[in-house]
C-alpha cells in the first residue's frame, strides 16, 4: 500500500516524546515513518479534521471462546468486533475448551488468528486445566506465543500455588493476572450484595469477596517481589488496597471494565441477565471510586472482559444465567464518556486503553513513535449513533448497552499498516475487509 | 367507590407493582367473594370457560390448593403441573415450557419457582396472565395480600398499625411482600431476628430493623413469625433450631410486650415449638386459619381482576 499521511487530526500519543513537534503521522511499509522528508508523489493524504489519531487500542482481557465454544464467538468474529471497536490487539483468556494450558492450544489459537483483524495475544492458564492444583507449563506456552498467565473466571484458591505461580512466572517475564474472588463468600451469589439484591431476592456477592483476595495477591506480590495484575476491579475497597500498595512500592497493576464505571447494580432490576457478570455491577459508591481511580493512577488499564454468550446461556432464570457481557464494540464510547464528564483527559484514556496494556503485557504498540509498527486508531469523538443489535460484529449480542445512544467511534483501525476497519471515505477502498452496509 | 379507578395489571409479579388504591381494590373484591365460599353450592360462573394452569416447580400444598379452589369456585378449568411431572427434569428450558403452554392457549398461568424473577422471564414469552405464587426469595404477592386482608378484617384498618415480623427475613418471599404491602398502606413494619437473617438494605424497602425481638414486638398490633429452614445452601445461618427457639421463638412471655389484642400470624407451615410455641399458635389471638380462609378469597379476586373482571361485570350490569 502507498504511504499514508494523516494530517489535521489531534495526535494523542502520551508515550512518545516527539509528539509535540508533529502535526502529521506518516505510515509506510507497515510502520510509522518520519514526517520530516518529502512525501512520495503518490502518497495518500487523509484529512482527520475533528478526529483523534491514537496508538491502536489494546484490550488485555477478552474471551474469544475458540476453541470449544465457537457458537458464542470465534477468533475471526471476536477480532472483527475488536477492529470495529478501535482495538488493534486483544489478549484472550485461557478458559476455552480445552483450557489454554499448553503449547499446542496456544499455537492453535495463534494459527486461527493469522489473517484476522487484530493481533491476538494468548493468555495461558496459571494452573493445569485451570484446576488450581498444579502449575501449567509456562515455558512452552511462552515459546508458543503466550504473553501472560491467568485462571480467569476462577480464583486460584490455594495461596501456595499462587505464590509459586508468581515466582515461577518471573523467569519467563509473563505477568500473572488474578481473578480476585474469595469463593466461599461469593458462593451461589449472582449479583452485588446490597439493597437491590434484597429487593430482587437474589443472593448477593459482597464487595469483601473481591477485596479479601486482592489483599492476598498484594501480600504475595510483596512476599515474592514479583508483579501481579488484578483483573476487572469493581469495588472501592479493592481500589483502596491497590492504591495503598502502590504507594508502598508493591509491584501491582490493575484494570477495570467499562461496565464498572458506567453502570451500577440497579441495571439488574427486571432480572436483566445482560447485566450479570462476575464480579457483579456494584453500588454507586463503588462506581464513583472506579471513576476516580481511572484518573489517579490506581487503575492502569481499561479492559473489556468481553464475554460472549448466546441466548442459551442468557435467556434463562437469572440465577442460572451465565456471567459476562460483550464489550469490544462499546468500550471506546463509554471511556470517552468519562473524558466528557471530566474524570479523565483524552491522554489518560489512551494510557488506559493502549500504553499501559502494552507495557503490562510486554507487547508492541502503545506508541506512535517513528519506527513503531503502524497500529493506529482514528477516533471521531463526536459521532453519535445507536448501538443496535444489527451493527454488532461479535457473534453474540449479550450487552446491557443495546439500544443506547453512544457518542464517539473508531472510524479507522490499522494493524501494521493494514486497514482492519474503516468508515473513513478516503481509505475505505483500501480496507481488506468488506464492511458494506455498516 | 371511586368510579375513576381501574385495575390495570395483567400480571401479578410483586406487591411493589401496586398502588394503595390497587391493594384496597383487591382486598375489597376479595371480601365481596368471601361469601361464595360459605354457600352450600360453592360455585359461581364468573370464569366459566377460562383455562388456568398451576405451574409449580417447587413443592407446595397450601398455595397450590388455595389457587385451585379459588379457580374452581369461579368455574374455571384448572390443570396442575408439578415439578416432578414437569419438563424441567427432562432438561427443557423455562422458555420452552412457556412456549409449549402458550400453544395450548391458557388464560392464566400461576407459577411457583425456586428462582427469583422466573415469572418475570415467563411474561416475556407467554400471552397469558402470569400470577407469581412465590419465586425464590423474591415475593409471594398473594400471601402478602391475604395477610393484609386478615389484618384489615380483624383490626378494621391497616394505616398506623405496628406490625412485627420475626424470623428469616433474608430468605423469605413472604416478608418482602408483607413489608412492601403493609408499608404502602401506612402501617409501620418492624423486623427482627438473628443478624444472619436480616438482609442488607431491608430498611430501604420500608422495614425498621430492631436489634431484639422484644423491641420489635413492643406495643405491636400484629406479630408474625416466619418459617425457619435450618439448612440453606451450605450457609451456616443459625447453630440449631433449639437455640433459635430459645432466643427468637414467639412465646407467651414475649407477647406480654405486644398489645393485649395483638394478632398472631404465620404464613405456614409452622414448625411448632421452633418459631412459635404451640400455645401461641393455637391461642385466642391467633388468626393463622383466617389467613388460610382469606387466601382463597384473595386468589379468587386476583384471578378475576387479571382477566379484566371489573369490565365484564360493569357490562353485565
Amino acid at each position: 500500500m502507498k504511504t499514508v499521511i494523516f494530517y489535521n487530526g489531534r495526535i494523542i500519543d502520551p508515550a512518545s516524546t516527539d509528539t509535540p513537534h508533529r502535526d502529521e503521522i506518516w505510515v509506510a511499509g507497515g510502520s510509522i515513518v518520519s514526517a520530516a522528508g518529502t512525501a512520495p508523489a503518490d502518497a495518500l493524504r487523509c484529512d482527520l479534521q475533528g478526529k483523534w489519531i491514537v496508538p491502536g487500542l489494546i484490550d488485555m482481557h477478552v474471551h474469544l471462546r475458540e476453541p470449544g465454544e465457537e457458537y458464542k464467538e470465534t477468533i475471526a468474529s471476536g477480532t472483527a468486533a475488536a477492529a470495529a471497536g478501535g482495538f488493534t490487539a486483544v489478549a484472550c483468556m485461557p478458559n476455552t475448551t480445552p483450557v489454554n494450558d499448553c503449547a499446542s492450544v496456544t499455537r492453535n489459537i495463534l494459527e486461527k488468528a493469522r489473517g484476522c483483524r487484530a493481533r491476538v495475544y494468548p493468555v495461558g492458564s496459571i494452573s493445569a486445566r485451570s484446576e488450581g492444583k498444579a502449575l501449567a507449563d509456562y515455558g512452552e506456552m511462552k515459546e508458543a506465543g503466550a504473553v501472560a498467565l491467568s485462571d480467569d473466571g476462577l480464583p486460584v484458591v490455594d495461596s501456595q500455588l499462587m505464590r509459586r505461580a508468581l515466582e515461577y512466572s518471573a523467569s519467563y517475564k509473563m505477568r500473572v493476572i488474578s481473578h480476585s474472588e474469595e469463593s466461599s463468600l461469593s458462593r451461589n451469589g449472582c449479583m452485588n450484595e446490597g439493597e437491590t439484591s434484597t429487593l430482587l431476592g437474589l443472593k448477593g456477592i459482597p464487595a469483601a469477596a473481591e477485596a479479601i483476595m486482592v489483599f492476598r495477591e498484594i501480600a504475595l506480590a510483596e512476599l515474592t517481589g514479583v508483579a501481579v495484575h488484578i483483573a476487572h476491579v469493581s469495588t472501592a475497597a479493592s481500589l483502596s488496597l491497590i492504591g495503598e500498595a502502590k504507594k508502598r512500592g508493591v509491584a501491582v497493576t490493575a484494570e477495570t471494565a467499562p461496565h464498572y464505571f458506567t453502570l451500577t447494580d440497579e441495571a439488574v432490576l427486571g432480572y436483566n441477565s445482560n447485566a450479570k457478570m462476575n464480579p457483579p455491577l456494584r453500588s454507586t459508591t463503588d462506581r464513583e471510586a472506579v471513576r476516580e481511580a481511572l484518573a489517579n493512577g490506581t487503575l492502569d488499564a481499561i479492559a473489556t472482559d468481553h464475554a460472549p454468550h448466546s441466548n442459551l446461556e442468557k435467556e434463562v432464570e437469572f440465577s442460572l444465567a451465565a456471567n459476562g457481557i460483550i464489550g469490544l464494540e462499546t468500550a471506546l464510547p463509554l471511556s470517552l464518556e468519562m473524558v466528557r464528564q471530566g474524570y479523565i483527559t483524552a491522554e489518560k484514556m489512551i494510557e488506559l486503553l493502549s500504553v499501559s496494556p502494552a507495557a503490562i503485557l510486554g507487547v508492541a504498540g502503545g506508541s506512535l513513535a517513528v519506527g513503531a509498527p503502524a497500529d493506529i486508531t482514528v477516533i471521531d469523538p463526536e459521532k453519535r449513533y445507536r448501538f443496535s443489535r444489527d451493527s454488532i460484529l461479535s457473534s453474540s449480542a449479550n450487552s446491557p448497552f443495546l439500544d443506547w445512544q453512544l457518542q464517539g467511534k473508531a472510524v479507522l483501525t490499522m494493524v501494521e499498516g493494514r486497514i482492519t476497519h474503516s468508515i473513513l471515505s478516503e481509505l475505505s477502498e483500501f480496507s481488506e475487509f468488506n464492511e458494506a452496509g455498516r | 367507590m371511586d368510579t375513576e379507578y381501574a385495575f390495570r395489571h395483567r400480571h401479578i409479579l410483586g406487591i411493589d407493582q401496586f398502588s394503595e388504591a390497587d391493594i384496597y381494590h383487591i382486598l375489597q373484591t376479595a371480601r365481596s367473594f368471601k361469601e361464595i365460599s360459605n354457600r352450600s353450592i360453592k360455585k359461581v360462573p364468573i370464569l366459566r370457560g377460562k383455562t388456568i394452569i398451576n405451574l409449580f416447580f417447587e413443592p407446595s400444598t397450601r398455595t397450590r390448593l388455595s389457587f385451585e379452589i379459588a379457580a374452581k369456585r369461579m368455574s374455571a378449568d384448572t390443570f396442575n403441573i408439578s415439578a416432578s411431572a414437569s419438563s424441567a427434569a427432562k432438561g427443557e428450558t423455562l422458555i420452552d415450557t412457556a412456549k409449549n403452554l402458550q400453544a395450548m392457549n391458557p388464560d392464566i398461568v400461576i407459577m411457583r419457582h425456586a428462582y427469583s424473577g422466573s415469572p418475570h422471564l415467563l411474561t416475556k414469552h407467554i400471552d397469558a396472565s402470569i400470577i407469581n405464587a412465590g419465586d425464590g426469595t423474591h415475593q409471594h404477592p398473594s400471601q402478602g395480600l391475604l395477610d393484609m386482608l386478615t389484618v384489615l378484617e380483624n383490626k378494621g384498618k391497616i394505616e398506623g398499625l405496628k406490625i412485627a415480623i420475626i424470623g428469616d427475613i433474608a430468605h423469605s418471599r413472604v416478608a418482602r411482600s408483607d413489608i412492601m404491602g403493609f408499608t404502602r398502606l401506612g402501617a409501620v413494619v418492624h423486623v427482627a431476628g438473628p443478624a444472619t437473617f436480616i438482609p442488607p438494605g431491608i430498611d430501604k424497602l420500608g422495614a425498621r430493623v430492631c436489634t431484639t425481638i422484644k423491641e420489635a414486638v413492643r406495643d405491636a398490633d400484629v406479630v408474625m413469625a416466619l418459617r425457619i429452614q435450618r439448612e440453606r445452601q451450605n450457609d451456616p445461618l443459625i447453630p440449631s433450631l433449639r437455640e433459635y427457639a430459645t432466643f427468637f421463638g414467639i412465646n407467651r412471655k414475649l407477647l406480654e410486650n405486644a398489645k393485649e389484642d395483638a394478632l398472631i400470624m404465620h404464613p405456614g407451615p409452622i414448625n411448632r415449638g421452633v418459631e412459635m410455641s404451640p400455645d401461641v399458635a393455637d391461642g385466642p389471638q391467633s388468626v393463622i386459619l383466617d389467613q388460610v380462609t382469606n387466601g382463597v378469597a384473595v386468589r379468587m379476586a386476583l384471578l378475576y381482576l387479571v382477566l379484566g373482571g371489573d369490565k365484564h361485570s360493569a357490562e353485565g350490569k
